[in-house]
């Protein structure tokens, strides 16, 4: 036993570095001084500044931000009532069942499936109005859609660690709906609902497929101009850009763990 | 309350029972784990709603009134303490609900949390008291009420037995000066004598006696009721007059047997054993099988000698530990007329 245990940590050690190489990669030749190459010419946070000088990357960024903001928020608060829905309702019990696989599915569905069925349901829904041209508003309902279901996962699982012991003990002492709803089950909900809501964030930030197909010239996020800018040749601009949208992402990530893990004990 | 009967799906959790629980007494529903005692506390908690019947408070039929608007708290077997408010705040719960005056609030709650020996902890949260402390901030938050009931769901069962019989007698002298009516389940016989003024012994969702501790346990209606609570002898018989006979002999009873053949019951500590003593009624010869030596008490399990045919019949006594008796031993019983009850037929 003990001897193999040298081996496991090994390839636990390699997995990690094999898992990471590519991101370290990119943040190296962010702060490399050459435009071109893949020579180590010394140090220097010059693409860093030219990003912040660089209009195009900053719409860019702007997009991403207004998206991220307004989907997660309709996707939390249209989440947590499908959690709050699946779990308080006194559903048939099958009747949950094939509503948990539904919630499931799209998460596991690829997200060009996602894409090319919100592709098509724009299309015929422009034939109803013109709001559902290719634009701002369909980017936000597309990366709702996806989002939903996250967040309703996450604030399941908080429910369920609750249990329905702590509703029947306020009902029991005079507990209206509203005051239940306002001052125990939202605060002790609200963990899950911001970790929910983190977890969304960075996925609207992160997302590439779905925007890429719902997506206007008016509302370009940082994932594809990076797509695009690529596709025109590599530069250190793009290095430094994905560094920091590597960056953001770890941060929020690191948030939404600590607050699933916050008062869990309770 | 009256026929109250809950399904659920196919499953009858309760059969129609009938209760009626007097104002300021120590009430005990007792019974195995399925018995429905829990789903009919729940019933008069309003967390649940019966398929059928009625349940009346000073004479109001209060079954479709929501738990809120019930003047009945419960202190659930989890406790169920809310996890984000400190003690003071739970406790606070059910008066800031009902928006009482602050001031009355702080008033009330300060009582209570005194009362309960909780002075001092208002500010601490749920997970950082024992397991006896989160007991008694349940029973404040419930009591701090003043419900015209309180619902006590199993709350023993999450203590260690050394404290648990602690807080049994807490509980009653607790009750004595409220002068609340109390309404416990618990599946602990023991617990139940203890604290209650009467008991109801269900099963399977029907109420099978009710009646003081003292009555339930020495005078049991049916042999579950006798063996629920305790251990009992429980002998075949058959009337023949004024008697009763039984395959150890016959019996003068003080209360007659309404069946023609049916069973007698009688406790273990109630059989009287002597030594060479000897007399024609209610006598038995025996002798000693086994004696198991439990400090306060010596079970001695007999094979009378007169037992026919088949299969000795066992007898079990209790009697004090000082006793010495030994397998082969010879001893005389006596069971008296007053400790031998008729069964109802089950």
């Amino acid at each position: 036993m003990n001897a193999k245990r040298p081996v496991v940590a090994l390839i636990a050690i390699v997995s990690l570095i094999f898992l990471y190489v590519p991101s370290l990669a990119v943040a190296i030749f962010s702060v490399n001084n050459a435009k071109y190459g893949l020579l180590w010419k010394g140090f220097t946070w010059k693409w860093y500044t030219q990003l912040f000088s660089n209009q195009a990357i900053l719409d860019a960024a702007l997009n991403s931000l207004f998206v991220a903001v307004i989907s997660t928020a309709v996707a939390t608060v249209l989440g947590t009532a499908l959690a709050l829905g699946l779990d308080r309702f006194p559903w048939p019990r099958r009747g949950v069942k094939a509503m948990d696989l539904l919630v499931h599915l799209p998460v596991v569905t690829p997200d060009i499936i996602l894409a090319a069925a919100l592709v098509l349901t724009f299309s015929l829904l422009r034939k109803l109005s013109s709001v559902f041209e290719m634009g701002m508003f369909t980017l936000i309902l597309g990366h709702i859609t996806f989002q939903i279901s996250f967040v309703t996962l996450v604030v399941r699982s908080r429910l369920a660690a609750l249990g329905r012991d702590i509703d029947e003990a306020a009902r029991d002492l005079y507990a209206s709906g509203r005051y239940l709803f306002f001052r125990v089950t939202l605060p002790l909900l609200m963990p899950g609902i911001m970790a929910g809501a983190m977890l969304a964030f960075t996925l609207s930030l992160d997302d590439f497929m779905i925007s890429f197909f719902t997506h206007g010239p008016d509302s370009v996020t940082l994932p594809i101009y990076i797509y695009s800018s690529v596709r025109r040749g590599i530069s250190p601009e793009i290095h430094a850009l994905s560094t920091m949208v590597l960056l953001i992402t770890v941060v929020l990530v690191v948030i939404a763990e600590r607050l699933s893990r916050f008062r869990r004990e309770g | 309350m009256a026929q109250v009967q809950k399904c659920f799906g196919s499953h009858k959790a309760l059969k129609g029972v009938d209760l009626e629980v007097r104002k300021g007494e120590f009430f005990t529903l007792l019974g195995p784990s399925g018995c429905g005692k829990t789903t009919l506390l729940r019933i008069i908690a309003g967390l649940e709603l019966p398929d059928s019947g009625h349940v009346l408070l000073g004479g109001q039929d209060i079954t479709r009134l929501p738990a809120a608007k019930r003047q009945v708290n419960t202190v659930f077997q989890s406790y169920a303490l809310f996890p984000h408010l400190n003690i003071f705040e739970n406790v606070a719960f059910g008066l800031k609900a009902r928006q009482i005056e602050p001031f009355e609030v702080r008033r009330r709650v300060a009582e209570k949390l005194e009362m309960l020996g909780l002075d001092g902890l208002d500010k601490r949260y749920p997970h950082q008291l024992s397991g006896g402390q989160k007991q008694r901030v349940a029973l404040a938050r419930a009591l701090v009420n003043e419900p015209d009931i309180l619902l006590l769901d199993e709350p023993m069962s999450a203590l260690d037995a050394h404290l648990r019989t602690q807080v049994q007698e807490e509980l009653r002298r607790l009750q004595r000066e409220l002068k609340q009516t109390f309404i416990l389940v618990t599946h602990d016989q023991d617990e139940a004598m203890v604290v209650s003024d009467r008991i109801a012994v269900m099963r399977e969702g029907l109420v099978e006696q009710v009646g003081e501790p003292r009555e339930v346990y020495s005078k049991p209606r049916n042999q579950f009721v006798a063996e629920f609570l305790g251990a009992a002898n429980i002998i075949a018989a058959r009337r023949d007059g004024g008697r009763v006979v039984t395959s150890l002999g016959s019996f003068d009873l003080s209360a007659a047997p309404a069946w023609d053949e049916g069973s007698l019951a009688i406790r273990p500590e109630r059989i009287v054993l002597a030594d060479g003593q000897d007399g024609d009624g209610n006598w038995v010869r025996a002798k000693v099988r086994e004696a198991i030596y439990r400090g306060q008490s010596l079970d001695v399990w007999l094979t009378p000698d007169d037992s026919a045919a088949g299969d000795p019949f066992k007898v079990r006594v209790r009697t004090h530990g000082k006793d010495h008796l030994r397998p082969g031993d010879q001893v005389s019983l006596f069971f008296p007329p007053e400790d031998l009850v008729a069964l109802d037929q089950a």
